[in-house]
C-alpha cells in the first residue's frame, strides 16, 4: 500500500489553512464556463469532513434564500483558488447533520474563544 | 508490432487532472520482463516472446523449469506469459522489456482474472430482479422464476440464465487510457478499474481498439 500512499501524497496541497466541522469558511472556486473562467465563492459551515489523503472531501451547508445549499469540495483541488476561516466554531460531534434539521436562530453555532 | 508487459495490480485511488477534474485510476506495477524464450514459427508454429514476471530463488525453482530460465540466463521467475509478435527476429532472449513500452495518452487492454464469487444465484450473477418480498412470497425471493414452458418445447433451452460459478475467470478491459508511466518505480497508471483483487496478476498490451483511441484524442 505504500506506493500508492505515495501517489496520493504527492498531490495533496499544503497551502490550505486548517479548519474543522463547526468554522465557517469561504470557499473560492473556480468554474470554467465554456471559454471563460470565473472565480465562485462559497460561503458556509463547514458540516462534515471525509478524511482519505488526496481523496478527501469536506461539506460546506448555507442558507441561501431560505433553502438549504450544502457543496461537496474535494479537499485538494486544483480549482479551490483559496479557502478563508471567517470563524471557529465550537461543536460537540464531528460529523453536524443535525443542522439541516434546524433552522434561524437554532442552527446557530458557538464561536470558540 | 504487438507487445506487452506482465504487471501486479497495487490498487486504485484517484488523480487530479490539470484541468481540476479527478479521475479514478489503477496503479500496477509492470516489469521489467525478461524475454526468457522465443517462440518461432518454424519450430513452435507461431511467433511469440516468453516474458517472466517477478523474481524468485533458484532454491525455489523445480528442475526443470530452471533448466528452461538457465538459457535465458537471468534468474528464475514466479511467473510466464507469452505475448504474440510478428518480428520476433528485433528481439533478443534475455534483454528486458520495461514499462517504457507505454507513454501517457496511449491506450491499453488489460487483461486478468476477476475476483472469483463462488457459486452465486441469478440475482448476483445475471442481475435478476428476484421475487416479490410480499403478496403471499414463500421461499421465494431470491429465485429466478420460470426456467421455461411444458409441453411445447418440452425441455430447457441450451444457455438459460441459471445460478453457478462466478469470477475467478479470464476478463480483459479494452481500452483504457495511460494516465502516468514512472519507469524509475516500473509503474503504470491507468484510468478505470481493472479485473483481479490487488496483488492480482495482469497483463498490458496496446488496445486493440485502436481507431476509438485515436479519435478520442
Amino acid at each position: 500500500m505504500n506506493i500508492l500512499e505515495q501517489i496520493e501524497k504527492e498531490q495533496m496541497r499544503l497551502d490550505l489553512p486548517e479548519f474543522s466541522p463547526g468554522d465557517t469558511v469561504r470557499v473560492h472556486f473556480r468554474i470554467v464556463e465554456g471559454e471563460k473562467e470565473r472565480i465562485q465563492v462559497f460561503e458556509g459551515v463547514v458540516i462534515r469532513k471525509r478524511k482519505g489523503r488526496v481523496r478527501s472531501t469536506f461539506t460546506v451547508r448555507k442558507v441561501s434564500y431560505g433553502i438549504g445549499v450544502e457543496r461537496i469540495f474535494p479537499t485538494y483541488s486544483p480549482r479551490i483558488e483559496k479557502i478563508e476561516v471567517i470563524s471557529r466554531g465550537r461543536v460537540r460531534r464531528a460529523k453536524l447533520y443535525y443542522l439541516r434539521k434546524l433552522r434561524g436562530k437554532a442552527a446557530r453555532i458557538r464561536e470558540k474563544r | 508490432m504487438v507487445l506487452g508487459i506482465i504487471g501486479r495490480k497495487l490498487g486504485m485511488t484517484q488523480i487530479f487532472q490539470d484541468d481540476g477534474t479527478l479521475i479514478p485510476v489503477t496503479v500496477v506495477e509492470a516489469g521489467p520482463c525478461p524475454i526468457i524464450q522465443k517462440k518461432i514459427k518454424e519450430k513452435d508454429g507461431y511467433n511469440a516472446l516468453q516474458l517472466g514476471f517477478m523474481k524468485k530463488k533458484e532454491s525455489k525453482t523445480n528442475k526443470p523449469l530452471l533448466g528452461h530460465f538457465k538459457k535465458a540466463g537471468k534468474g528464475a521467475y514466479y511467473y510466464l506469459k507469452e505475448f504474440r509478435v510478428d518480428n520476433v527476429d528485433d528481439f533478443e532472449v534475455g534483454k528486458e522489456i520495461t514499462i517504457d513500452i507505454f507513454k501517457p495518452g496511449d491506450y491499453v487492454d488489460v487483461t486478468g482474472t476477476s475476483k472469483g464469487r463462488g457459486f452465486t444465484g441469478v440475482m448476483k450473477r445475471y442481475g435478476f430482479k428476484g421475487a416479490k418480498a410480499s403478496h403471499g412470497t414463500h421461499e421465494y425471493f431470491r429465485h429466478g422464476g420460470s426456467i421455461g414452458a411444458a409441453a411445447y418445447p418440452a425441455h430447457v433451452f441450451k444457455g438459460q440464465k441459471m445460478p453457478g460459478h462466478m469470477g475467478n475467470a479470464k476478463v480483459t478491459v479494452l481500452n483504457l487510457k495511460v494516465i502516468d508511466v514512472r519507469p524509475e518505480k516500473n509503474l503504470i497508471i491507468v484510468k478505470g478499474a481493472i479485473p483481479g483483487h490487488i496483488n492480482g496478476i495482469v497483463t498490458l498490451t496496446p488496445t486493440s481498439r485502436k481507431k476509438r483511441a485515436t479519435a478520442k484524442g
